[in-house]
């Protein structure tokens, strides 16, 4: 027996989930294909901030009059942008293999695949030095995460030059001076967020007819409406029938309501959903559960094959770096034996436009159609002393409560550092609190977070400053 | 593996002592057997097994006190399965192999063993039930006992689901127990430390304890006593003996009984219970009478007296009365009558009142039957003279009505033939 666990791709899932064995005394290898850290690392999360800062910093110093200062020259060297991004990633691509090492946690570079073997599938690794090795575990981890979505039918397929995924997106050449991006989830809105943050004239496609479909409708319509005042341009309910490319760029055939329309711009972005990568690993013949190009797994992250599991985007959605993250802990400690317990803790989403978006729970939509009773608090941010002194006033905290046990639903929240702040909701979520603990709870002034205090007690009708 | 849990013996036990373990680990135990003896406020009872299997920890040692009810006391293992799950991945325990595991982590993840989150069994012993505050007020709508439900959170916190997935029971009896009244050791009164043995105050002990501070402090009550001429009663119960066989014998009890209980039936005010939501009326004279048995008492019921004949009462109080001494009565025999009778005649008691068994509206204290002289006409003549005290709660049965009752029961003790009536 080689290594008690092994587990196959070192994103925030894998390597997380690595660590964790280790920790507990396994004898533990990864095997990542490309890089350490996986996409969200490289190429998903972390670069992502990164150029989102710039963005925000750059449109910040041309709002500058309204805090009494001014500036001149505003420009930007957008090679050093992506360069800085490109730098974060590197430094926390070597955080991760000082944290295999400091581990103890043999890194195999190198594509994997599964072979039927016992007490768990043997892996066959192509190493990236060249040649093979085969290793075999008492428990197999499939952490190989997933990729953009193409639709190739209609020309929605990644070319690298006028038609990109989050991966080109990250490392263009210059800002496009006119951008589309299909599809309005997080990843579509951050990156028009930060392009128009330089001053492309952008335009995001969504098929359904709201914004950010997963959020509270409340949010989705605010959002919406900051973004416009940033210039961002929108077609919802719009399907995209067909994308073509000429010399000057791309040209997308929308229809809504009955009527089309063709937009051009130079690029477009696809940000359409995510597939799980589940080809090439010999799945199949192991008798693996697949559907809709995810793996299918118990609450534990088993597959129903002896030794083998999966955890992660591979493993379903939400596609979310925490949540893979989550799951491979769990997974592990679940294999130790461990009966952990944080299957069932809330998952918090957020996107890191401007405003930022984050929320946690059922939104008040999802709440009733589960048949419950609700009290929702709202909260805006322009009633707020902390935001008003900040002059970041867009937005608020709505807040969804079972009307019967006090049990917290949900949180909404969008504004300026929400995505810092969703973490108070979720704990509260996590440790079952009701409206009462939230209630009883100090918090800090002046802070934007008392928002989240003041939308609970509206929740009861009991807000201070509305 | 099967968790056997301290059994609640009646709807507001709270706690009990493990008397006795009957099996040992290691045993075969078979469903249906007994496996211990448990002793409550007021008996001791066989538990019997619910599962079989094979003892494989007893976690409460024989004579443990105040056990909680549902705390964990025994483990069964099903015969012939391994104990524990199998260790799904132990790493090779070898010297230089697996680094050292961290402070937190379990060192060789070998069978579930001490790892916190085991979800098992509900408390075993204190107070402090760990629940979020979600499954807390749930468990309040819901009318869930926490303390009878398993968590399975961190650390085995009780969370919502669990509480979703707990059948809703009787929340426990909100009567916490009263503040204890004497603050002042003996010693600060004067007693001499070294002059007296402490004898451990026993469950049952600490209930009439309990109760009957709590009744007498708490129910406005009083006494009302009347003298009964019982020479007839006398003869008659010998003439009924002399009919029947050697096996069943009337004593001046029953017929008290009997006689209470169509008194009752003719005034039915006085069978009656004080309620912040109303009066409640019984529908049968359930009378509770006081059996003295070892380190207290006990109040067996003969249930619907008033529908029994003298032969039936008479087996029926002999039987309660000897499993009483046993500690042998099951809870439903001894929790809730609607009338009592207490009765220390035989020590010679002239006459007595009662303390009022809660919630019955009323309790007669029954004295010595002895030759007095009484004025009959202008003569004073030698008759059998009883006295017997009605104590009635004010709350329910005023003075009219505890009077109006003994004038029922006067004429069924002194004649008793007009209980054939």
């Amino acid at each position: 027996m080689d290594f008690d666990v092994i587990v196959i791709g070192s994103g925030p899932g894998g390597y997380v989930a690595a660590i964790r064995a280790a920790q507990l005394g396994f004898k533990t290898a990864i095997v990542e294909r490309e890089l350490l850290g996986g996409i969200c690392l490289n190429w998903g999360c972390i670069p992502t901030k990164a150029l989102l800062k710039s963005g925000e910093l750059y449109e910040q110093l041309g709002h500058l009059e309204s805090y009494g200062l001014s500036v001149t020259g505003r420009s930007y060297d957008f090679d050093k942008v992506v360069q800085r991004s490109r730098g974060v990633a590197k430094t926390l691509n070597g955080g991760v293999a000082f944290l295999m090492k400091k581990n103890k946690i043999e890194v195999i570079e190198g594509t994997a695949k599964l072979e039927k073997s016992s007490p768990a599938p043997k892996v066959v690794i192509a190493l990236k030095a060249g040649g093979s090795r085969t290793v075999q575990a008492k428990n197999v981890i499939v952490a190989t995460g997933a990729r953009a979505r193409a639709i190739p039918s209609i020309g929605l397929e990644p070319d690298g030059d006028k038609v990109w995924t989050y991966r080109e997106a990250l490392v263009p050449k210059s800002a496009p001076e006119s951008l589309i991006v299909i599809g309005s989830g997080a990843i579509g809105i951050e990156f028009a967020s930060f392009f128009r943050a330089l001053g492309s004239d952008v335009t995001v496609i969504e098929a359904l007819d709201r914004i950010l479909p997963v959020e509270d409708e409340e949010v989705s319509k605010a959002a919406h409406k900051s973004f416009e005042k940033r210039g961002l341009k929108f077609r919802v309910a719009a399907s995209v029938k067909k994308l073509t490319k000429d010399k000057s760029g791309v040209t997308i055939e929308l229809e809504s309501g009955g009527k089309t329309e063709s937009l051009k711009a130079d690029v477009a972005i696809v940000a359409v959903g995510i597939v799980g990568n589940v080809e090439n690993l010999g799945l199949e013949a192991l008798g693996v559960k697949i559907e809709k190009t995810h793996i299918v797994t118990d609450d534990n992250g088993a597959t129903g094959v002896a030794g083998l599991y999966a955890i992660g985007d591979v493993a379903g959605p939400p596609w979310l770096a925490h949540k893979a993250s989550h799951e491979g802990i769990h997974c592990v400690e679940h294999i130790a034996g461990l009966k952990p317990t944080n299957l069932h803790s809330p998952v918090p989403g957020c996107t890191y436009s401007t405003p930022q978006i984050a929320s946690v729970g059922l939104t008040e939509a999802q709440a009733k159609a589960k048949g419950l009773d609700v009290k929702v608090g709202r909260y805006p941010f322009k009633n707020h002393g902390k935001n008003i002194a900040s002059g970041e006033t867009d937005g608020f905290v709505k807040t969804v409560f079972d009307a019967k046990t006090g049990a917290l639903l949900g949180a909404h929240m969008i504004g300026a550092e929400v995505t810092e702040m969703i973490q108070g909701f979720t704990i509260a979520m996590t440790m079952e609190a009701t409206e009462a603990e939230l209630m009883a709870t100090c918090f800090p002034h002046p802070t934007m977070s008392e928002a989240m205090h003041e939308s609970t007690l509206d929740a009861y009708g009991r807000a201070i400053h509305i | 593996m099967t968790d056997i849990l301290m059994p609640a013996l009646s709807p507001t036990m709270e706690e009990g002592n493990l008397a006795k373990w009957r099996i040992k680990v290691g045993d075969k135990v078979e469903s249906g057997q007994v496996i211990a003896e448990i002793e409550t406020d007021k008996a001791t009872m066989e538990v019997e097994a619910v599962d079989e299997g094979v003892v494989s920890e007893i976690l409460v040692p024989a004579g443990t006190e105040g056990v909680k009810v549902n705390a964990l006391i025994a483990r069964l293992k099903d015969e012939g399965a391994a104990a524990g799950k199998p260790a799904l991945a132990a790493p090779p325990v070898k010297a230089e192999a697996p680094p050292a595991p961290k402070s937190e982590a379990a060192p060789a993840p070998v069978a579930p063993t001490t790892v916190a989150s085991a979800p098992a069994a509900p408390k075993a012993s204190g107070d402090r039930v760990f629940a979020s505050p979600l499954a807390k007020r749930l468990a309040v709508q819901k009318g869930v006992d926490l303390k009878a439900v398993a968590g399975s959170g961190p650390h085995g916190r009780i969370i919502a689901r669990d509480v979703e997935q707990a059948k809703p029971g009787v929340a426990p009896a909100g009567a916490a127990p009263a503040p204890q009244r004497q603050a002042l050791s003996l010693e600060q009164m004067g007693i001499a430390p070294g002059s007296y043995d402490l004898v451990p105050l026993s469950n049952m002990r600490k209930t009439i304890a309990r109760r009957l501070t709590e009744s007498f402090r708490d129910i406005p009550h009083f006494p009302l006593s009347i003298d009964l001429e019982i020479d007839r009663l006398l003869e008659a119960r010998q003439r009924i003996n002399g009919s029947l066989g050697n096996d069943v014998r009337v004593s001046v009890n029953d017929i008290v009984i009997r006689a209470a209980a169509l008194a009752l039936k003719k005034v039915p005010e006085a069978n009656a219970s004080y309620t912040a939501e109303g009066i409640a009326m019984h529908k049968h004279a359930d009378i509770a009478m006081a059996v003295a048995i070892d380190g207290g008492l006990i109040t067996p019921i003969i249930r619907a007296a008033e529908t029994k004949g003298l032969v039936q009462i008479s087996k029926e109080s002999k039987d309660l009365a000897e499993r009483a001494r046993t500690g042998k009565l099951k809870p439903e025999e001894y929790q809730g009558g609607t009338f009592s009778v207490s009765n220390l005649g035989m020590f010679g008691i002239k006459s007595f009142a009662s303390i009022i068994n809660e919630p019955q509206g009323a309790i007669l204290s029954v004295g010595a039957g002895e030759k007095r002289a009484v004025v009959r006409g202008d003569q004073i003549v030698a008759a059998t003279v009883m006295t017997v005290t009605l104590t009635c709660d004010h709350r329910v049965v005023d003075g009219a009505i505890g009077a109006r009752w003994l004038q029922a029961f006067k004429p069924l003790i002194e004649d008793p033939i007009v209980m054939l009536a």
